[in-house]
């Protein structure tokens, strides 16, 4: 882990200052509703917040994000195990891996649409789409790396299925995983938004398609914001605490 | 307490590359009685390590047969430590021990008897190398085996450290005696250790030369007595122990 020093740590702060001027500056100097500065922003937020629509659309898209995540995870883990670990499953899967990679988001979502109705299942399955491919070609990659020499020692020892899997083999496969959690993430927070605002009636992407439709830019920054805010908070005390925990023997 | 004694008649061991075919083993046989320390001395590439793989029954695709006592406990020590790098020292060790509470605090005990207490917590990439021996040797001895494999346990370590190690390994065998069979190419660490030495010819490997050893303890591999058993033998076997005469330090990663 790259440790923040002192020095950095005030470079840091000093751009995130800056940013927030130039913006200022650059909402003063426009003076349109078509730019409006961080304080328009910061108070159309506020109003948002408190009685708003904004607390529950935020929930609910965290939900969507939870749901599809898990799904991908799961299903990405599931396939990439079976590809790294079987010749034949991997040279039969190959091709769909790639179709899935090379597939457009919108495309996977309008098909969802079309084919399971504008509902809250379909959204989940069509944003978890997307990422399984991508899931399943890291954690393939971890299963062709498994150390041979280390399942020996377990098959010396007769540990149990259940120890062998926490213990031996899995650990391996830890690095790969959060690969996979972070680049997958990072997907999942821009396509749910998509897949909202195509075929959902509330959550963030929804919300951004209504006031889009109004030129509201205001409440458009003020959603972005917010949701931005609550995927740095996620990245920061639930990935990155996650991440040092599972590979802390690395040091 | 009935011991395992170990009864190996393989009668060959086969590699496929491609169309190629090389014999590894042949008619590779020998019966180590119980609490016995064997050593198996041969040269590089003999089938050392594809002897105690197919002992272990890590590798089940040989003709003949393995024979050792059903529901004997068995240890093994690998050419590298072979500890799992996300597992402390103590969780190393514990991983050899089925979890029961008449087993709590035996990894530790040992670890500590071993000089490792202060790095109980430690992970395996803290340790120096002979540190990391000693653990992978606590993890076999930690339930007690009844049948210790080790290959070429001690090998790329500085001299005083893999004596130490070697006094450690006589004093836990003296301890419980099990049956051990230990892999080297080093005749004086083979004559050094045991209580017989089996000499297996180059490649395809099978026992040539088995010679009961009872010479007093406590040896050194630099004492006197060492020293003249190994000139005795080169001396008698000239042919037999060329490539072992001298030491082939680069064995190694086979």
């Amino acid at each position: 882990m790259p440790s923040v020093r002192h020095g950095d740590l005030w470079l840091r702060l000093l751009s995130a200052v800056t940013l927030v001027v130039v913006w200022e500056v650059a909402a003063a100097l426009a003076a349109s509703p078509l730019l409006p500065g961080p304080t328009a922003v910061a108070r159309a937020l506020a109003k948002l917040v408190g009685g708003g629509p904004l607390p529950l659309d935020l929930a609910i898209t965290m939900w969507r994000v939870a749901a599809s995540f898990t799904l991908a995870m799961v299903a990405g883990t599931a396939f990439g195990i079976l590809m790294g670990h079987s010749a034949r499953a991997d040279s039969f899967l190959d091709l769909w891996l790639v179709l899935g990679l090379s597939l457009p988001a919108l495309v996977i979502i309008y098909l969802c649409y079309i084919w399971g109705g504008l509902s809250e299942a379909a959204a989940i399955v069509a944003v978890a789409l997307n990422k399984v491919p991508n899931t399943a070609v890291t954690l393939r990659e971890g299963a062709r790396a498994i150390d041979q020499q280390l399942l020996q020692v377990a098959d010396v020892l007769e540990l149990s299925p259940g120890r062998r899997l926490r213990q031996v083999y899995l650990p391996q496969l830890y690095p790969y995983f959060m690969a996979a959690t972070r680049s997958g993430l990072s997907l999942i927070w821009k396509i749910v938004l998509v897949a909202e605002a195509v075929g959902r009636s509330n959550g963030v992407g929804f919300r951004l398609s209504i006031y889009f439709s109004t030129f509201d830019i205001t409440n458009i920054l003020a959603y972005t914001v917010s949701f931005v805010a609550v995927v740095l908070a996620v990245e920061g005390w639930g990935v990155r605490p996650l991440e040092r925990r599972l590979t802390r023997w690395r040091a | 307490m009935a011991r395992v004694s170990l009864d190996v008649a393989i009668a060959r061991k086969v590699y496929r590359r491609d169309a190629d075919e090389v014999v590894a083993l042949d008619d590779l046989r020998f019966l180590v009685p119980p609490g016995q320390l064997a050593c198996v001395v041969g040269p590089s590439g003999c089938g050392k390590t594809t002897l105690l793989q197919i002992i272990a029954g890590l590798d089940r695709a040989f003709e003949g047969r393995v024979r050792r006592p059903e529901g004997k406990r068995l240890g093994m020590v690998f050419q590298t430590p072979r500890l799992m790098p996300w597992l402390s020292v103590r969780d190393n060790v514990r991983l050899a021990l089925d979890p029961s509470p008449t087993r709590e605090g035996r990894a530790e005990e040992l670890l500590r008897e071993m000089q490792l207490g202060p790095s109980l917590d430690a992970f395996p990439a803290q340790l120096s190398g002979g540190q990391q021996r000693r653990v992978a040797l606590a993890r076999a001895f930690v339930n007690d085996p009844d049948l210790l494999l080790l290959d070429e346990p001690f090998q790329s370590l500085d001299a005083p450290t893999a004596q130490h190690l070697r006094e450690l390994l006589l004093a836990l065998w003296a301890r419980k005696r099990p049956t051990i069979l230990f892999v080297t190419h080093d005749l004086r660490e083979a004559l050094s250790l045991g209580d017989r030495v089996l000499f297996l010819s180059r490649g395809p490997g099978r026992v040539v030369l088995d010679l009961p050893l009872d010479l007093p303890r406590p040896r050194s591999p630099d004492g006197a007595a060492v020293e003249a058993a190994r000139k005795r033998l080169l001396e008698s076997y000239p042919d037999l122990l060329r490539g072992l005469a001298a030491s082939s330090a680069e064995e190694s990663a086979a």
